[in-house]
């Protein structure tokens, strides 16, 4: 390599250098700060960086220490479990049905597909406010939303308190529903369009030569087109799954914590702890755990694409 | 192919009809309440009926408040918005197009491992550097600035942007690049004359996804900007429907003037964001 070689790959290095340096600061820098908040006495608006081991996290995980702390945490986990199946479900299904239908060479398919993938467009806030809107649940005597529409088609026995209703089935809040529709809503078309752009690159000799085979249209989506539709599964679950691992805005729009912590989660715990309660070491500690828990998806992720030379 | 009727494709069509309906009960519901007065939104027996005329007093009343309920109007949020949004988008575009042409044309050793350990800065929950953050942007100067939030974007906007651009930029043949470098071009000028000139749809993809993005973004917005005047739009309108005098009407008619721009660059370049999406984007 010649001097002038040498010069060029010395300049693109330091072309991109600011942006490694930011990033270094803005994610790994904060990450560690926060990190060490966790493991601090800071409790209240004055910082204080007293160390004081794992107590913060002790204090979400026991009941004994923790108190309201760890009954509101464990909840949040459960929600958070629910609420990220419940939701993968909902977004896998109806994003593959949809998918399968719009291949099928149908007329119009631009203006379906829009339809399906507007959602994606807009803010989770706007979602929030809207959805909020249609499952409120109004009175016995003057319902609203949903049950109104309910009791207008004569299904006055499906009635319910939606968002508000604080029962559980075992340690699962039904309160989440309808907050899972309205993200599963959003998230749908997302689903749908990863699963078209996997169906299109599928070539059609493929498929002919099935057919030729003698495999039915059934059969051909069966044996040939899912299995190579499985890696586009994997990569849906894992961009969902950490969109609901770490999901905020959504429900701190649509529903708050919701009675009794309903539909709490980790994201709203965090932000309502610190920004309202001024207990900045528990909201870093919360918000260290929620980063364990989207990273423990996305590192794997990462390693396996780099490995594979996929794009992501 | 013949012309008669096949009950498979009709069912078909019966149900991508259905789903399209479903999807488009919020529109429904939003357009049918913002439309309503605030007597006949209070009527709950007429929710999911349309407005018996169209009235635009709660698209007046989301846009300039009503002073004298205390109610803010969404309006100067809009414009913070647009304030916050452009230059956060450009800039972060300008960043992404850089990026993407050193890790695709000049990789330098040991750029595998930084590329992937960037990239992760995409998918962290934002949570765990917020409050460094807010300490960091008020030492600096920028604490609860429009400029502050900016820089916010811009820095956490790197992995997706660098991402769409040094996958796009990997397309153009390294011959192009090495024949422009044998006629003496150096980095800047490999940049400019061969990169700058292909890359317009990938700004075109990057700009759309990062506008998308930004303009409905809440977390940094509602946790950096205390300031009710300089809020964006977002947090303008969570404030709205989280006050205590609900008006349906007004909330679903801001609701409506907040989404309005994302949906409008969806429905026109629909296309470009799609590949922003696939590129392996994600909202937060």
């Amino acid at each position: 390599m010649n001097s002038q070689a040498r010069h060029e790959r010395w300049i693109a290095f330091l072309m991109i250098l600011p942006s490694i340096i930011l990033l270094a600061i803005f994610v790994y820098g904060f990450i560690a700060w926060t990190g060490i908040v966790s493991i601090s006495k800071w409790d209240g608006i004055l910082p204080d960086y007293t160390f004081v081991g794992l107590s913060n996290y002790q204090k979400l995980f026991s009941l004994e220490t923790g108190g309201i702390s760890a009954v509101r945490f464990r909840i949040d986990l459960w929600n958070t479990l629910f609420f990220t199946v419940f939701f993968l479900f909902l977004c896998l299904l109806f994003g593959l049905v949809l998918a399968i239908l719009l291949d099928q060479k149908v007329k119009g398919e631009g203006i379906f597909r829009t339809v399906y993938l507007f959602p994606m467009a807009i803010s989770f806030v706007v979602t929030g406010v809207v959805w909020q809107w249609i499952f409120a649940p109004g009175t016995e005597s003057r319902p609203r939303g949903v049950n109104a529409l309910l009791g207008m088609i004569g299904l006055e026995n499906l009635k319910w308190g939606w968002y508000t209703d604080p029962t559980r089935i075992g340690p699962l809040h039904i309160a989440l529903i309808p907050v899972v529709i309205a993200a599963a809503w959003q998230m749908i078309g997302y689903t749908m369009a990863m699963y078209l752009a996997g169906l299109r690159g599928i070539p059609d000799d493929l498929r002919e030569a099935a057919r030729v085979d003698g495999a039915t249209n059934s059969g051909v989506y069966r044996h040939v087109i899912m299995p190579l539709l499985r890696p586009i599964t994997f990569s849906a679950l894992i961009v969902l799954g950490h969109i609901s691992l770490k999901i905020f805005d959504l429900i701190y729009t649509m529903t708050g914590k919701g009675p009794a912590f309903a539909t709490d989660v980790p994201g709203v715990f965090m932000f309502e702890t610190t920004f309202q309660g001024n207990h900045y070491a528990q909201g870093a500690a919360i918000s260290i755990i929620m980063l364990l828990m989207v990273a423990l998806v996305i590192i794997p992720y990462l390693i396996y694409s780099f490995r594979q030379e996929v794009e992501l | 192919m013949t012309a008669r009727f096949n009950p498979a494709r009709f069912a078909v069509y019966m149900l991508l009809i259905l789903f399209a309906l479903i999807f488009l009960i919020p529109v429904y519901v939003l357009l049918g309440s913002s439309f309503k007065t605030f007597a006949e939104v209070q009527d709950l027996s007429k929710m999911w009926s349309l407005p018996s005329s169209i009235n635009l007093e709660s698209f007046q009343a989301a846009w300039s408040g009503i002073p004298e309920q205390g109610l803010r109007g969404l309006g100067p949020n809009l414009i913070n918005s647009i304030k916050l949004t452009i230059p956060a988008t450009i800039i972060s575009a300008m960043l992404g197009s850089m990026n993407g042409y050193v890790l695709s044309k000049w990789k330098f050793p040991g750029a595998n491992i930084i590329f992937p350990l960037m990239l992760f800065g995409m998918f962290i929950p934002y949570q765990a550097v917020l409050v460094p953050l807010t300490v960091t942007l008020s030492r600096i100067g920028l604490g609860g600035t429009l400029w502050g939030l900016i820089l916010v974007h811009v820095v956490y906007g790197i992995p997706i942007t660098t991402l769409i651009f040094r996958n796009y930029y990997a397309e153009v043949p390294n011959e192009m690049v090495e024949a422009s470098r044998i006629d003496g071009a150096g980095f800047f000028g490999i940049y400019r004359h061969i990169m700058f000139p292909l890359s317009l749809p990938g700004f075109v993809v990057v700009i759309i996804w990062q506008f998308t993005n930004i303009w409905n973004e809440f977390l940094f917005a509602v946790t950096l900007l205390q300031k009710p005047e300089l809020q964006p739009i977002t947090v303008a309108l969570r404030n709205l429907s989280g006050s205590q005098i609900k008006e349906w009407n007004v909330v679903m008619a801001g609701a409506l003037i907040a989404a309005i721009p994302t949906l409008i660059v969806y429905i026109v370049m629909g296309r470009y964001f799609i590949r922003g999406l696939l590129a392996g984007s994600v909202k937060g």
